[in-house]
């Protein structure tokens, strides 16, 4: 497990060089993400250790917001003062973006879905 | 007691009491969701926060001294996001068979995210630092709060507003997707990682793996979508 865990944190370090580097409007650990997809096209297919390293990551990712998610009460005030335009909004926007999002996947790629 | 006392105070100072709290905090949640069945408006995250919310509270701790413990799991979202090319690279010819329809429900729903946010904002009279502040909340927090610095908003309210649409899409976006008879996986993935990025991302793998594919692949997508596309959008709205 722990070389493909290296593997998959020199991607996000060469992810950050490549940000930094060329100035790009992305964070470092996405254009990791395409760094690996690469080695997996070069490599032709995911090693078993490597794939039950990123599930492990990914089993838990819900925790991984907790600490960001809690910095929240740093702005109980401003949520406060304009808690009906923000919370009209981002129930509102969510929801339709959802709605417009799978909808229109589902018209697009008829024939290729697998319900 | 004065024993008692000391180690408290070493304790509550040292980055372990954090970083148990944020571990037993999500245990909590956890069980607390898989009790009721996996509901989802019973949300791991949000209870989590809460829970931790109420702690610091109580305990009168600033969210500078938390975060020093609980740095060590936020650390491993980049990590995490980088191990998401997996499912892609598994659902590569289930991605490349439907490139095209990917790309324009993307962007349709890119738009939609930013004007309904922004319409509905400023409708209940949002301040014009509010309206930028969530125009990016759909994405993933590193970007969107860049991309409301450059529009006048306050990064840090960003920040916020991104963990609330993402917990908010992971509570609802089943039951919107179920009632409007969208059941491809693919699609269903897409929505969630388009509306509420990671978070999304996270309940779309407690799902399926197509739907975490998908959604992993919205989630990047939209974030470039709109890293570039809200700056150009902004100067014609404003």
């Amino acid at each position: 497990m722990l070389p493909y865990l290296t593997l998959i944190f020199v991607c996000q370090f060469l992810g950050e060089i490549v940000v930094g580097l060329l100035g790009l409007p992305v964070p470092g650990p996405m254009v990791g993400m395409v760094l690996l997809f690469l080695y997996l096209l070069i490599r032709k297919g995911v090693a078993q250790p490597l794939g039950a390293t990123a599930e492990t990551l990914q089993k838990y990712m819900s925790l991984l917001f907790v600490p960001a998610g809690a910095g929240v009460m740093l702005h109980f005030r401003l949520l406060g003062e304009a808690l009906v335009p923000i919370g009209a909004a981002l129930l509102v926007s969510t929801v339709a973006t959802i709605l417009v999002t799978g909808l229109m996947m589902r018209w697009l790629a008829k024939g290729n879905s697998d319900e | 007691m004065s024993n008692l006392q000391e180690t408290w105070v070493y304790l509550s100072a040292s980055p372990l009491f954090h970083l148990t709290a944020t571990l037993v905090a999500f245990q909590a949640a956890t069980w607390v969701f898989e009790k009721s069945g996996r509901n989802p408006i019973l949300n791991p995250v949000l209870i989590s926060v809460l829970l931790v919310v109420a702690l610091l509270t109580a305990t009168q701790t600033d969210y500078a001294t938390y975060f020093e413990g609980a740095q060590f799991v936020h650390f491993l979202l980049g990590p995490a996001t980088v191990s998401l090319a997996i499912p892609l690279y598994r659902q590569l010819y289930r991605i490349r068979k439907s490139a095209l329809a990917i790309l324009v429900s993307l962007l349709s729903g890119s738009l939609v995210a930013i004007l309904s946010a922004v319409g509905v904002a400023w409708v209940f009279g949002g301040s014009p630092e509010v309206l930028a502040s969530i125009a990016p909340k759909s994405v993933t927090a590193p970007v969107a709060m860049a991309v409301a610095e450059q529009l006048g908003g306050l990064p840090s309210l960003t920040a916020v507003v991104v963990i609330v649409t993402g917990i908010l899409g992971a509570m609802l976006g089943g039951a919107v997707l179920d009632l409007a008879q969208v059941k491809g996986w693919n699609a269903r993935g897409l929505a969630m990682g388009t509306a509420s990025h990671g978070i999304g991302t996270a309940r779309a793998l407690q799902l399926n793996e197509t739907a975490g594919a998908f959604a992993g692949l919205a989630m990047g997508l939209n974030a470039l979508a709109t890293a570039l596309l809200l700056p150009i959008l902004w100067g014609l709205l404003f």
